[in-house]
């Protein structure tokens, strides 16, 4: 018998490890809010589980080959199609698209729209976008509460969703004009920001989502 | 757009916090775990370890002091001081670090720096630079030579070339460090790191000579640095880190002023 999802304090949340990067130190922030957390490549644990971050830093293409050699591919969407709220971070997040042009890569299609890199046309704009960056929120979302204007959550990334129905648009951060930096649909969110490294505004942030039913 | 940073950088010798002054000297002044969360609460945008312990049968205290950071502290965390090989940044990483900063291991095997950028990423290899002014030559045509060794070693390498074969091998960012300005309080040195910010596309981050909010006004304006590297201006308590900030702020740059 699976722990009731009203019980936050009984419900261990799965950060997906599919080798892009450290995560350490997601989980680390997750303790840190409370969250028990325990990392999981293995799809059929994933398939049931209760609350799942699905974090990442590299490379698009190589993400989503590790993603389908471990069939994690199916289990996600098998499990944000049971509503269980699912959290994905930077890389993460945006392999929930349909296509990057990160080594033109097609990508999970959670949510319509692609993944575009910055043009690097203006000089003075360096790429990746690294640093503190100010996030404005266009929607209200549970897992957004609190955020005020002014709130600065850390980036380093060199492409940027473009959801294709801008309902999945939650809040935007300025660079090379608007970009989303948190897209949503059903109970899927994801941040291009790190809210494991964004101090107590990101870990406002995983609280929202230690807390949050997956419903809007 | 992007606030500019204040980075604090914490000199830890077998775990202590140390200061040095032009590289020598150094004094233990207090415990780097207890500093790095008081700066995290105080605003602090980034921090920046460097490991300067001198025997390497001590590394491992390093890795202690990582990991007690990196579970009460979060924002970006970077580490550095005697980076050698992959392995090296992959410890580091696993006990909490974000960044790895290479330094004379990559003056002396340019290669570490590509090793470590498709093992670990870009954007998470940081190229620290240890500089000192010299006469311009054929040899040096920028006027400004790498020097390792805490400075004891000029390395017959010009500073500007090395920056731009830094980024082409995949650093992610810069530390321009002067040996000159280090730890004399009169200011960065701006000629310097506006000259390599001008020509890379990776942000740079100014170290050595802060004593003034000025200064780092300074540096982050006409210096063209994306991050100014603070030390003993801090450790010591004459400025806080909210205190640089709110005045950087007031000068009109854009800061992160919401923690």
């Amino acid at each position: 018998m699976p722990p009731s999802r009203n019980n936050i304090a009984s419900i261990v949340t799965l950060i997906v490890d599919y080798d892009a990067g450290n995560l350490a130190s997601v989980k680390r922030a997750c303790q840190q809010v409370g969250l028990a957390a325990e990392f999981c490549a293995d799809p059929d644990r994933l398939r049931h589980a209760e609350r799942v971050i699905f974090p990442g830093v590299g490379a698009a293409g190589s993400a989503m080959v590790s993603v389908k050699e471990r069939g994690l591919d199916e289990a996600l969407r098998e499990v944000i199609s049971n509503g269980c709220p699912v959290l994905g971070i930077c890389l993460g997040m945006q392999i929930s698209l349909d296509h990057s042009e990160e080594n033109d890569t097609s990508t999970l299609g959670l949510i319509e729209g692609n993944v575009t890199r910055f043009r690097m046309d203006r000089p003075d704009l360096k790429v990746p976008h690294m640093g503190w960056n100010e996030v404005t929120v266009r929607q209200h979302h549970p897992v957004l509460a609190g955020i005020v204007p002014g709130d600065e959550f850390y980036f380093v990334h060199g492409y940027y969703p473009t959801p294709k129905d801008q309902s999945a648009v939650l809040a935007t951060t300025n660079y090379e004009g608007d970009f989303a930096c948190a897209i949503g649909k059903a109970s899927y969110v994801g941040t291009q920001f790190h809210p494991e490294k964004s101090g107590r505004v990101g870990l406002r942030l995983l609280s929202n989502f230690a807390k949050w039913d997956g419903q809007c | 757009m992007l606030s500019k940073r204040v980075i604090a950088c914490l000199d830890v010798r077998d775990g202590h916090l140390a200061k040095s002054v032009k590289f020598v000297n150094t004094q233990n002044i207090g415990d780097p775990v207890e500093k790095a969360h008081e700066y995290y609460i105080d605003g602090l945008d980034e921090l920046v370890f460097y490991d300067i312990t001198a025997s390497s049968d001590k590394r491992n205290i390093m890795l202690d002091v990582v990991e007690a950071v990196a579970s009460q502290v979060f924002i970006p965390l970077s580490v550095g001081g005697g980076v050698r090989s992959v392995g090296d940044a992959t410890d580091l990483r696993l006990a909490g670090a974000e960044k790895i900063n290479v330094n004379s291991a990559a003056v002396k095997r340019p290669e570490l720096i590509d090793e470590c950028s498709s093992a670990i990423g870009n954007q998470n290899v940081v190229l620290s630079m240890d500089i000192r002014k010299v006469e311009k030559s054929h040899e040096i045509p920028s006027g400004y030579e790498i020097v390792i060794n805490g400075g004891r070693s000029p390395m017959g390498l010009d500073a500007l070339a090395w920056a731009l074969e830094g980024e082409k091998r995949g650093a992610g960012e810069l530390v321009i460090n002067s040996i000159d300005a280090d730890g004399t309080k009169d200011g960065y040195e701006i000629g310097l790191t506006s000259m390599i910010s001008q020509a890379v596309r990776i942000p740079v981050i100014a170290s050595g000579g802060a004593g003034l909010p000025e200064h780092l006004y300074e540096v982050l304006t006409q210096g063209h640095a994306d991050a100014a590297l603070v030390a003993s201006m801090v450790h010591y308590g004459d400025y806080r880190v909210s205190e640089l900030k709110s005045y950087l702020h007031g000068q009109g740059l854009k800061m992160r002023m919401s923690w």
